[in-house]
């Protein structure tokens, strides 16, 4: 019922691109997550979705109804904003009260004395009432009704925002990086509030963030945009194991994925950083390549050789149950980062040479342009394949 | 200068010339209220005292009551006043709001023409003003007291510099909930902006319940004269040159501005401010 249909989206201001042909399918009931860093474009997205901004080119449709120069109070949706736009000068109640008032009073009953002598307004009023009461008290803020948004915490006022946008029952939720005015405990008790929403009411849910975690742990599906453009949208897993592109290997994982130039000569054989590693395929020999290894795809072995790193350890951070080891590898431009098991720590020192075996199937391949290289089984060929998107 | 007695020194210097400014400033009203007190024979004495030696406050306030029509004359300012102070709201927030907050073309354009119009002084309209008001048949009303003021640039431009400063999500939420433009510039903008509304209507209702010059030109009908205006009127009709009564007429004029303005200082001194520094 609610779908979100996005086709090829432009936007410029001032002949400047924000967005170039964005296309993109929001299912019923999905919660989706635009990710990317900041100005790639994504609130701008959500506002054109909110009917906030209008597109330059490229349309939009919510349900079965093409929404373009609808205005943002007939599409149905609502919106959560990171400065959570409370209005000070009304208590909470009015705050949450508002977007009902504007919809079931007519603008006779709306009126400041006179209204209240209207037939009809108060039978409606104290519908809303019932109404705000019920979901102020399931958002845990039904003692805090008659404050001002002044006078209380960030959370709270936070959550008083989700209730003004939910006292609607709206069929689309638009959220704009709503946790990153939080602290950081805060953000993930919040973080599973808004999951439990999202089961609870089933309606769909675009959320906007440039924090991954907030990607990875809330969303069905996880939507990449760099400079205006969607990279690549899938579940969440899939995004980290699985980038159709450099940019989002880059983008997604902490710490971050470690690039190694390499050339691939005969034999199946990519050189670089002073080893080689073994890659399936029938890619020409003198490619140049990117390879791309997770922290984690590292293991310790006792010696150097073939899919072996080589290097001297020059820091090493303990997190706990994680040991994230900075290697100096011959070569190489960065220090290649590590993740390792934290009981390895007593057999680690700064200095120390170190040798990292990666298994072959966890090498990710890239092309020069950074597109992505996958191993075709079927053909025992490596190929640059990009996905069809899901639309 | 960072000794403690060069110090001490500039902070004499600085208070004597704030003392001498401000005795610049309120002598005058300390000795129209001082005259308003006083029997003829006194006020033109050589010597100088605040207090007279015989009470004749009574007599010139009852005079300035009731020998001219000194209450229709503040009930004049007090309706041209408020007309002026609402109908400039009315017409400068919507205005304000679409300059700060709307986009479309020659938006730019029209907030410089504003701010020219805020450089012109008011006394040289007053002659195309008199022949329009002249056309439209309105000299000698209230109205043609009231419509020269009804657009204020000062008051689009204290509006718009406040507006700025509300973050654009709370109007794009506005706008989710609901709200059209006008209700959003009447629901939220004003009430969010309220400390400059007051400042504005301050400064609105001073500058129109003191002027003299355009009711001088607007109206004739003492019936419809504002307070400075009928004091004039006043004092060459009635008074001739008895100044105990017009010193008490005056200062009955001039007490509900201090009063009001101390009362709201406050406000005042927040909405001035409140734009300029974000």
């Amino acid at each position: 019922m609610s779908a979100i249909t996005i086709e090829k989206i432009e936007k410029s201001f001032c002949a400047t691109p924000v967005l170039r042909e964005v296309s993109l399918s929001i299912a019923d009931g999905e919660f989706l997550t635009l990710l990317g860093p900041s100005g790639c474009g994504k609130s701008t997205l959500l506002r054109i979705l909110a009917g906030l901004e209008v597109q330059t080119g490229g349309s939009v449709s919510i349900g079965d109804r093409v929404v373009d120069g609808v205005r943002p109070k007939r599409r149905d949706v609502a919106m959560v904003f990171q400065s959570y736009a409370l209005y000070p000068h009304m208590t909470v109640a009015q705050n949450m009260a508002l977007p009902l008032r504007m919809r079931r009073l007519s603008s006779w009953q709306r009126l400041p004395l006179l209204g209240r002598f209207m037939p009809g307004t108060n039978a409606v009023v104290e519908e809303i009432d019932k109404v705000v009461m019920r979901t102020a008290k399931a958002l845990g803020i039904g003692h805090l009704l008659a404050r001002k948004p002044g006078q209380l915490s960030g959370g709270q006022r936070q959550r008083v925002a989700v209730g003004r946008a939910m006292v609607r029952e709206p069929a689309v939720f638009l959220m704009d990086e709503p946790l990153s005015n939080l602290d950081a405990k805060l953000r993930v008790q919040m973080r599973a509030e808004i999951k439990e929403l999202h089961h609870r009411l089933g309606v769909t849910f675009v959320y906007v963030t440039h924090d991954q975690s907030e990607a990875m742990t809330m969303s069905d599906r996880v939507a990449v945009m760099l400079d205006g453009e969607l990279l690549q949208v899938a579940q969440p897993q899939e995004i980290y194991d699985d980038p159709d592109d450099r940019r989002v290997a880059e983008f997604i994982g902490s710490p971050k994925i470690n690039m190694l130039d390499a050339r691939l000569r005969e034999g199946g054989l990519a050189d670089t950083a002073g080893t080689s590693f073994s890659i399936a395929g029938n890619i020409g020999p003198g490619t140049a390549l990117t390879l791309g290894i997770r922290p984690e795809a590292f293991h310790l072995v006792d010696a150097g050789g073939r899919n072996v790193l080589t290097g001297a350890v020059r820091l090493v951070e303990h997190m706990g149950s994680d040991l994230y080891v900075h290697l100096d590898v011959p070569g190489t431009d960065h220090p290649v980062v590590a993740r390792l098991l934290a009981e390895r720590a007593p057999q680690i020192a700064t200095g120390q040479t170190l040798h990292l075996g990666v298994k072959p199937e966890r090498l990710l391949l890239f092309s020069a342009d950074g597109k992505r290289l996958r191993h075709d089984h079927h053909r025992n060929a490596t190929v640059l394949r990009i996905k069809e998107r899901v639309q | 200068m960072s000794t403690p007695h060069s110090q001490g020194l500039s902070a004499v210097l600085r208070h004597c010339v704030l003392l001498i400014t401000g005795a610049l400033i309120l002598i005058p009203f300390v000795w129209m209220v001082s005259l308003s007190i006083k029997p003829p024979g006194e006020i033109f004495r050589a010597s100088f005292s605040f207090w007279p030696q015989q009470f004749y406050g009574i007599e010139n306030y009852t005079r300035a009551l009731t020998e001219a029509p000194l209450p229709q004359y503040m009930l004049n300012g007090v309706f041209v006043c408020t007309m002026i102070v609402v109908l400039q709201i009315a017409v400068c927030a919507p205005a304000a709001y679409a300059l700060a907050k709307l986009d479309f073309p020659g938006k730019n354009l029209l907030f410089a023409m504003v701010l020219i119009a805020l450089i012109l002084p008011h006394e040289v309209l007053s002659l195309p003003l008199f022949i329009l008001g002249y056309q439209i048949g309105i000299l000698n009303t209230y109205a043609a007291l009231i419509f020269p003021y009804v657009v204020s640039p000062f008051g689009i431009f204290l509006f718009r510099q406040f507006f700025k400063t509300i973050p654009d999500d709370v109007i794009h939420a506005a706008r989710l909930d609901g709200l059209s433009e006008l209700s959003i510039v009447w629901k939220i903008m004003v009430p969010m902006a309220l400390p400059a509304i007051i400042a504005f209507g301050i400064f609105s209702v001073v500058s129109h319940w003191n002027s003299l010059f355009w009711p001088l030109i607007a109206v004739r009908d003492q019936s419809l004269m504002p307070p400075p205006l009928g004091i004039m009127a006043f004092k060459n009709e009635e008074a001739g040159n008895d100044y105990g009564p017009l010193m008490a007429a005056s200062t009955l004029v001039v007490a509900p501005l201090i009063i009001a303005f101390l009362s709201a200082q406050r406000w005042f001194v927040e909405g001035l401010t409140g734009g300029a520094v974000k």
